[in-house]
């Protein structure tokens, strides 16, 4: 299911080597490619090939970076963020659990404006303990003050870890970047894929003079981490909130700049067939290229169906999103996640759905979950939920609760 | 400059001071002693990282700092674990040209009892397993004194705390204190070493060989708590004393596996002068007392047959 | 008082002005806060009877017992290189300086304000 080599489609770029990777391999190299000077990394599945491949690379002198041994997944984040806080470039990769135990230390990157860059292989949280792809990993984590990106297949992996790292160490931004590859979809599935040179990657995300923000230097001490009273927190919130929503400028720009530099044009969201489409499914991630398929099922059938992808998670598209559905005459959205108790399970719906009524947007909305613990969604799954959302379209009003598709009953 | 001289007279230590008053420590705290004398030592060329606690906070009120060196806070648990990122950072930035290579700027990594013993020990252990160039003090002032008194595994034996009261049932700690030093020890590092604010000379001086050696080193420091040990803030520095007086404490030092006394008392106090000083064990009895001087005894006793003499005499009043 | 590299604190209105992340670059500026507040008793050095050990400097938590290359002599005549004063801005009124004074040169004073 996962995409096929489809982002390959546009002319072979200059200079870049095509080879075969997992989305594993792939941020390993973007990550080597970058020239990482810190790399804390605890084994878990589905991302374990990320520290076996980066350790790997150490070991043979393909990259000058200390790699931290660390003891879980908690003094990984501990240590990539203290690594970035001494003005080293840094980056960890974790999954499902492993990102829980960051969890705290995910609000104290975000909050001490830390840039690291972090490879999340995205899978189900226990319990019941599984190992397989859904989202519920990176959705407890939208809310931390990091900048989330999902990839669709195993380019935009390396390419939006490479990315991350100019996003992450803009002055303007200094906020952590997660990049999100579904676990085993896109972690363990070997695509083609072309590396860009070293030096390119460079150039296009450079390594800014030490001390361009403040690190821990004898010569200009700083002290970093204080206690702040309802006197001033407040207001070093409002600041990181700030950043968060103003990093969509840097973000975009990193991806026209990708797209000039290297043949692949990235933006916020991807449309799909939207022109004239009527029924319009949002997803993210490798899900995303199911989504297509169906779209193009259908549409050969002659239906007006389109889709939006989300690739920026966080800060969320939502104005651009509103401006690209205002036409829709229904909206679905496919979590492979969900929100326990909330007014609708999906989070993303949640999202989407907010972004739309704020902004004037009033169509029918329906909110499916799938794929659940790695549950397959097939592409006829897709093409029946347009169908389901056709008919909420007829009725015009939104299904109020969140409908489990591909469950058992 | 960090202190090269060895430090024999109290004369020795710097006058220089390298942590700025103003800070909002308790009246009589026994840590803002010892974070006095710490920095005193380390000089410019140390990155501190603190684990959350009563230091962390009292020092760091935004806007303000006492601190006049590179300083980070991460959170409770993982000091040992930013350290070693630190450190890595440094290690690599050297390596590739982007600080000065031949500049020795080290890390000190700085936690409490709770930071150390209990929340934070596994990154700890991590952090002083993989051999990172981190000196790491513990100010033991055992129990959390940050939240209010809370029992912590270095509470002592008969100490009452709010979480382990005196009542019918409960007379305080019944669990003896964890042993952090023989926990740093499993770890087969170069030093480690016991040290108290009373005996200012040995502390800093230890201070000063822990930060010098290369690779993990620990130093663990009592640092009497006032409002927390129920003392009237002027007895910080006596109790302390009486904490090595009574063998309580022994002041110790374990270079490359080989163990020292450096303060050696020949006759030791009995232990009740010691708890009889402190409002958390103003509820013991005679009888609970004598059980703690067995318990001080027999720790004696391994101690002097650990370094292969008497170091610790024999209780004589 | 010898200051040292203590910073001031500029003036910060909104949240525009916070340093990023709240991260603190004005090293030793808890100097500026005043904690006399704090104090009920305060230590008074008696210059005659001080043997300058440095204890009270050694053991005082706050940095608030100065030592000065000011030389005294005593009424009997003996002169001392060094004076201990105490810096009442930061002085909480412990009374470890006197509890430890060996030769009992530190009085506590009762605060009247």
């Amino acid at each position: 299911m996962a995409a096929r080599a489809e982002v390959v489609r546009e002319r072979p770029p200059r200079g870049q080597e095509r080879v075969s990777a997992t989305g594993n391999y792939a941020a390993a190299y973007a990550a080597r490619d970058a020239d990482v000077d810190v790399v804390a990394v605890y084994p878990i599945t589905p991302q374990v090939q990320i520290a076996e491949k980066l350790a790997e690379m150490i070991a043979n002198g393909e990259l000058d970076a200390e790699m931290i041994h660390v003891e879980s997944e908690h003094s990984a984040m501990s240590a990539v963020i203290a690594a970035a806080a001494t003005g080293a470039r840094a980056f960890t990769a974790t999954s499902s659990q492993g990102l829980e135990l960051m969890h705290e230390m995910l609000w104290i990157a975000a909050g001490l404006r830390q840039p690291v860059v972090m490879a999340v292989a995205t899978r189900a949280l226990s319990a019941p303990i599984n190992i397989w792809n859904d989202y519920t990993d990176v959705m407890s984590a939208r809310d931390t003050g990091w900048i989330i990106i999902f990839s669709e297949n195993v380019q935009e992996v390396y390419d939006n870890v490479v990315q991350a790292f100019r996003i992450a160490e803009h002055p303007d931004v200094l906020l952590p970047v997660m990049v999100a590859l579904d676990g085993y979809i896109l972690s363990h599935t070997v695509e083609p894929m072309y590396r860009i040179p070293q030096d390119e990657v460079l150039s296009y995300a450079p390594k800014r003079p030490r001390g361009y923000r403040p690190v821990l230097d004898p010569d200009r001490p700083v002290t970093m981490g204080v206690l702040a009273a309802p006197n001033w927190y407040y207001e070093i919130k409002r600041q990181q909130a700030e950043a968060l929503r103003e990093s969509k400028k840097v973000v975009r720009e990193a991806g026209r700049e990708f797209g000039k530099r290297f043949g692949r044009y990235y933006d916020l969201l991807e449309p799909f067939m939207l022109d004239d489409a009527e029924y319009v499914m949002v997803s993210m991630g490798a899900t995303a290229s199911l989504v297509k398929a169906a779209v193009k099922r259908l549409r050969r059938e002659g239906v007006k169906v389109g889709a939006v992808k989300v690739r920026v998670y966080r800060p969320f598209p939502a104005d651009e999103l509103a401006e690209m559905l205002q036409h829709a005459k229904a909206v679905g959205v496919l979590d492979r996640a969900i929100a326990f108790g909330g007014p609708t399970e999906g989070p993303l719906f949640a999202d989407v759905a907010v972004s739309l009524a704020t902004r004037g947007v009033h169509v029918p909305m329906v909110s499916f979950v799938h794929g659940l613990g790695g549950r397959d969604i097939f592409v006829r799954d897709v093409v029946e939920m347009f169908r389901i959302l056709a008919d909420y379209a007829r009725k015009g009003r939104s299904a109020t609760t969140t409908i489990f598709f591909g469950v058992r009953e | 400059m960090a202190l090269t001289r060895p430090v024999r007279t109290v004369w020795d230590i710097p006058r220089e001071e390298r942590f700025a008053p103003g800070h909002a420590m308790c009246q009589g705290c026994g840590a803002a002693i010892i974070m006095r004398h710490l920095m005193k030592v380390v000089g410019k060329d140390a990155i501190i990282v603190m684990a959350t606690g009563c230091v962390e906070v009292t020092t760091t009120l935004f806007p303000r700092t006492s601190w006049l060196n590179p300083w980070l806070h991460l959170a409770f648990e993982n000091a040992g674990a930013a350290a070693s990122g630190v450190e890595a950072a440094l290690k690599v930035l050297r390596r590739k040209g982007v600080i000065d290579g031949s500049r020795r700027v080290k890390v000190v990594a700085i936690a409490g009892d709770g930071g150390s013993f209990d929340i934070g020990l596994q990154s700890l252990s991590g952090m002083l397993e993989r051999g990172h160039d981190v000196m790491f003090v513990v100010y033991d002032n055992e129990a959390y004194m940050n939240t209010g008194i809370q029992r912590s595994s270095a509470t002592p034996y008969g100490a009452w705390t709010t979480t382990t009261p005196v009542g019918k049932r409960w007379r305080g700690e019944w669990r003896p204190k964890k042993d952090i030093i023989g926990i740093a020890l499993a770890h087969r590092i170069p030093y480690v070493a016991t040290a108290n604010p009373a005996y200012p000379t040995d502390m800093v001086e230890k201070f000063r060989r822990a930060f010098e050696i290369e690779g993990p080193s620990l130093v663990h420091v009592l640092s009497p708590c006032t409002p927390g040990w129920r003392i009237p803030t002027e007895k910080t520095i006596e109790v302390a004393r009486l904490a090595v007086q009574t063998g309580v404490w022994v002041l110790l030092e374990v270079v490359n596996g080989r163990p020292r006394v450096t303060v050696k008392v020949p006759r030791r106090k009995h232990v009740r002068h010691y708890l009889r000083l402190q409002g958390r064990f103003r509820h013991l009895t005679d009888e609970e007392i004598e059980r703690i001087q067995k318990m001080v005894d027999q720790y004696v006793e391994e101690i002097n047959r650990w370094v292969g003499e008497q170091a610790i005499g024999p209780v004589a009043e | 008082m010898e200051q040292l590299r203590y910073s001031r604190v500029p003036e910060l209105r909104g949240w525009r002005d916070v340093p990023i992340a709240g991260i603190v670059p004005w090293p030793g500026s808890t100097a500026e806060n005043r904690m006399h507040a704090w104090r009920t008793f305060r230590p008074v050095i008696d210059p005659e009877k001080c043997v300058r050990c440095r204890l009270c400097w050694v053991y005082c938590p706050d940095g608030a017992i100065v030592e000065l290359d000011k030389p005294y002599t005593t009424r009997s005549g003996r002169t001392y290189k060094v004076t201990y004063e105490v810096n009442y801005d930061y002085c909480k009124g412990c009374g470890i300086c006197a509890n430890e004074c060996p030769v009992k040169a530190i009085r506590m004073v009762p605060e009247v304000r």
